[in-house]
């Protein structure tokens, strides 16, 4: 039973995407577009271009698929300790609001100026869930509500400090970084044809690796897995549940924090649309979802989306489907992403009536 | 009888003559099974060869004629009932066989239950009891046989369908809403509707105490489940099954979590029932009950059938025995002990609970080397209280607890643990297992952060693997995959074997053992028995907390009985008895044994 339920877990996502692409599919037919124009440019978008060398296009599903290998490793690491970091859209904004100063404010030479920005912005992150991560370790205040305010905490405060003390052309905006503090290298953006690919994609694999090990390999892990299973057991073999809960926040916010500094030093140069949360705190829950929590998982699952939003773009310009309706299809996919649990119990009672049919014979 | 009921028809012209009738019609109504049989013409004859039934001796009941206005004709319907008869098998599961990987749980095992009985269905921890039940109630579908309820061959797909079959399960771990009342749990999913779709909450409970009154099972329908016995909580289980009709009913288990009184009036409850009709299969491995309340046993050993016996003429050891497959004994066997020098003391030590009220009072208690002390009481007479101020989980008001001669009251649970502290906690699998966890990671749970099994923070899986394979060998911890099977998998009695290998592997000098035998079989529990003497005839102190009186007399070299909090009196567990110690613990002050200061 259990390896047949292994494999109704991994192929879950993949028979969620397939539902999805279906009433994407239906939709386009039914509004009288044509569907397979449509998905061949969805499908074409994020690697149009590069048989003769010209890698912009992919490089931009790269770019787009770094923060939410950030947010989504965030969700997926406090998942397995118990708790549902619904915070990460404001750590990672405040995260990348410390980023930013940094950035802008500070004189340094790029090898002290780059490292001093990356932490800046880990720091603003676990900074942001400290905050609920206290609250639930000692007083049991539900981390969800907690998360949710420090997100409009966030939205605000940023944008007004923002405001204050690195003013930008205008509300929605910051002042852009220094050049020594960018997260972009000129090989890269060469390598990939001016697309903005940069350091942050390898700092979120970096990310995946330590993740992995940290939940695999350490007693920290350990820890940390077995609060989150069973938090009566950790309190009796002697572990100190209020600090893995604490602890398990920091690193989900630094995470999230990061994911601040690829998006607002890497994608682009600047805090901008300041007065929204950005979307790559939410759409984390997808790929953590997706991913199933496993770093590995949550590669593959931002690497997916981040193809949906390039390829979507594509198929908008390209097909001339309206941005709403492009949004709506890829939002349905993910939909369904979401809906991988309830796809992977179908799987399992499929799986076990095909096995009673067989036994009948 | 059938014969009786031949000769009549035979007598009456009528139904004389061999000609064709329809098929018959059976079904359940009114607790008994009635066999329809219609006639097309009159004259023809109004019986069917009794071989057609699965109840081979139907008894006659009537005969009604039915004018058919249509046809100017008379339509004869044969009522025949089939109940109390030798032959008549409720639920008949043959060569049922059930394979998980790595593990074939049911092995063509074959239980017939007959009409009004009382059917035991006993079989070591792991040996496919509840698998067993689990494809009966519709949870598991079995690879290979077939399941016969009232002699028609059924497809329990779902517990939905084995709900319309009026077959009904009390689960090991009651299924109830906490804060639902009595009779809202017992409706639940089939209320009672007021117009607008509002529960009917005066109808229900109406309703439930029909229920109640009729088969003498009184409860309180207006009472929240988190405010009553777990005793009554049973009963609600019970009251939910009747409610849906049902005629078969599955206790799994159903005495382990229940005081010895409750467990007397359980087995009146279940005696009644049968004798109302009801099939009744228990689930146990407490061969005092089988001997007390069932009729007939089916023994499983390893998933294999071993057979069905008469329980009236098989003795209690030669159940033990067909269980186990060997000779068991039930005397716990041990020498004089040898005590040594004093490893617990604990003086005037005071727990006061959120209520405020002083769950233990001035609790004074020593415990030496060597010795295995008995800690007696009826539940929630502070014997929880006492286990975790011991090992920190909960903090001491005032007091002390000396632990080989240092004051440990006021450090962590872990300090505790690394002084030499070992613990079987009461309950599994809240405190004692993480369930998602696999069985190795489950052993390193006090010991991860040490050596060898992790070196500066990062795990040695070889050497977590070694111990595993090592403790599961030692303690005949069987699971399907070995050490990474999920412990959730494993059964109750190789969970309980994991977290005695866990705690007895550490080598503790003080070894809480708290309730270590709930819910398992004879051969484990013979098993953690000599285990535990194993650990005092070590050297080591053992403080046994048991609610089993039986369990606390056989092991234990001195008894403190505890009531409300406080100690009332130490015996030697030589010179004292069931009765002095039942009397102790209703708080009646050294019941004149041996009182040792």
């Amino acid at each position: 039973m259990k390896d047949k339920d292994l494999f109704a877990r991994r192929l879950s996502p993949f028979v969620s995407i397939f539902f999805g692409f279906l009433i994407g599919f239906l939709l386009l037919l039914i509004l009288g577009y044509n569907p397979l124009a449509g998905f061949a440019f969805l499908f074409e978008g994020g690697i149009i271009g590069m048989p003769a060398g010209d890698l912009r296009q992919f490089g931009n599903v790269l770019l787009s698929m770094t923060p939410l290998v950030l947010t989504g490793l965030s969700i997926a690491f406090a998942f397995k300790t118990g708790l549902f970091n619904i915070g990460v859209a404001g750590q990672m904004l405040f995260g990348g609001f410390l980023a930013v100063a940094v950035g802008n404010r500070m004189d340094l030479p790029r090898a002290l100026h780059l490292p001093l920005l990356l932490l800046a912005s880990m720091a603003g992150g676990a900074l942001w869930a400290a905050v609920p991560g206290i609250l639930k370790a000692t007083f049991r205040i539900n981390e969800v509500v907690t998360g949710i305010m420090m997100n409009y905490i966030a939205l605000w405060g940023v944008r007004w400090f923002s405001g204050r003390f690195i003013p930008g052309s205008d509300v929605m905006t910051s002042a852009p970084i220094r050049e020594t503090a960018t997260l972009r290298a000129l090989w890269l953006t060469n390598l990939f044809t001016r697309s903005n690919v940069n350091y942050g994609l390898f700092a979120a694999f970096a990310a995946c690796l330590l993740v992995w090990f940290i939940l695999e390999k350490t007693t920290f892990g350990y820890e940390l897995k077995a609060v989150g299973f069973n938090q009566h057991a950790a309190d009796y073999a002697g572990m100190k549940a209020t600090r893995s809960i604490l602890y398990s926040m920091l690193i989900a916010g630094a995470l999230a924090g990061l994911a601040g500094a690829t998006h607002y030093a890497g994608f682009s140069d600047r805090l901008t649309g300041l007065g929204w949360l950005p979307s790559q705190g939410f759409d984390g829950i997808a790929v953590a979802l997706l991913g199933l929590n496993s770093p590995l998982g949550v590669l593959l699952a931002a690497f997916f989306l981040g193809y949906m939003n390039i390829g979507g773009a594509y198929m908008q310009i390209m097909a001339r489907i309206p941005a709403e309706l492009v949004s709506i299809i890829v939002s349905t996919i993910i939909y369904f992403a979401a809906l991988s649990q309830l796809i992977e119990g179908w799987l399992k009672k499929w799986s076990n009536k095909n096995k009673r049919d067989g036994g009948a014979l | 009888m059938w014969q009786a009921f031949q000769l009549r028809l035979a007598k009456n012209k009528k139904y004389s003559g061999n000609h064709e009738n329809s098929n018959p019609v059976q079904a359940s109504f009114k607790g008994l099974h009635w066999i329809f049989c219609l006639n097309e013409k009159p004259g023809n004859s109004g019986f069917m060869d009794p071989a057609s039934f699965s109840y081979s001796q139907p008894q006659f009941f009537a005969i009604r004629r039915i004018p058919l206005l249509s046809f100017g004709q008379y339509k004869n319907i044969v009522f025949l009932k089939g109940a109390g008869n030798a032959m008549a098998y409720e639920i008949e599961m043959l060569n049922i066989t059930k394979v998980f990987p790595g593990i074939k749980a049911n092995d063509n095992i074959t239980l017939q239950v007959k009409r009004g009985e009382i059917h035991a269905l006993l079989g070591e921890n792991g040996a496919g009891k509840s698998t067993l039940m689990s494809v009966l109630f519709g949870l598991f579908t079995p690879e290979e046989g077939k399941i016969k309820v009232r002699g028609k061959e059924v497809n329990i797909s779902s517990p939905n369908v084995a709900t319309e079959l009026g077959i009904g399960m009390v689960h090991q771990h009651f299924k109830l809403v906490h804060n639902f009342t009595v009779a809202e749990n017992i409706v639940l999913g089939l209320e009672p509707k007021l117009v607008g779709g509002r529960i009917d909450l005066k109808k229900a409970s109406e309703r439930v105490s029909a229920i109640s009154k009729k088969y003498s099972l009184e409860v309180d329908p207006g009472a929240k489940i988190e405010d009553i016995s777990v005793g009554m909580q049973q009963r609600v289980e019970i009251l939910k099954m009747l409610y849906r009709n049902a005629e078969i009913m599955i206790f799994d288990e159903p005495t382990a979590v229940l005081t010895p009184q409750e467990i007397k009036e359980l087995m009146g409850i279940m005696k009644q029932l049968a004798a109302e009709g009801k099939s009744i299969v228990v689930i146990t491995h407490k061969l005092k009950e089988i001997k007390e309340a069932a009729t007939r046993c089916t023994v499983i050993r390893k998933g294999k059938g071993i057979g069905t016996v008469d329980v009236a003429t098989t003795s209690e050891q030669e159940l033990a025995d067909l269980m186990v497959g060997r000779s068991v004994s039930f005397k716990v066997e041990k020498k004089q002990a040898n005590p040594g020098k004093t490893v617990l003391e604990m003086l005037n030590v005071t727990v006061v609970g959120h209520q405020g009220k002083n769950l233990l009072k001035d609790l004074s208690l020593s415990l030496r080397g060597g010795e295995i002390l008995g800690i007696a009481g009826i539940e929630g007479n502070g014997q929880s209280q006492l286990i975790e101020a011991i090992t920190g989980l909960q903090s001491i008001k005032s007091g002390s607890i000396k632990f080989d001669g240092k004051e440990i009251s006021g450090l962590s649970v872990r300090k505790r643990t690394e002084m030499g502290i070992g613990h079987i906690p009461e309950d599994r699998h809240k405190h004692g297992l993480v369930l998602e966890f696999s069985v190795e990671d489950n052993l390193i749970l006090q010991t991860y952060y040490r050596g060898p099994f992790s070196r500066s923070g990062i795990l040695d899986r070889l050497a977590i693997r070694k111990q595993s394979e090592e403790l599961m060998e030692r303690f005949d911890v069987r699971s399907g995959q070995g050490s990474v099977s999920i412990t959730r998998g494993l059964s109750g009695g190789n969970q309980q074997k994991a977290i005695i290998a866990r705690e007895i592997a550490r080598s503790p000098k003080l070894l809480i053992a708290a309730q270590p035998t709930r819910g398992l079989d004879v051969g484990a529990i013979e098993f953690i028995h000599r285990e535990l003497i194993k650990e005092r005839d070590k050297g080591r102190a053992v403080l046994l907390v048991s609610l089993e009186l039986e369990e606390v007399l056989n092991v234990s070299d001195r008894i403190a009985v505890l009531y409300e909090g406080e100690v009332v009196g130490v015996v030697d567990a030589l010179k004292t008895n069931e009765t002095e110690l039942g009397l102790m613990m209703s708080g009646a002050k050294n019941g004149g044994g041996t009182h040792e200061g």
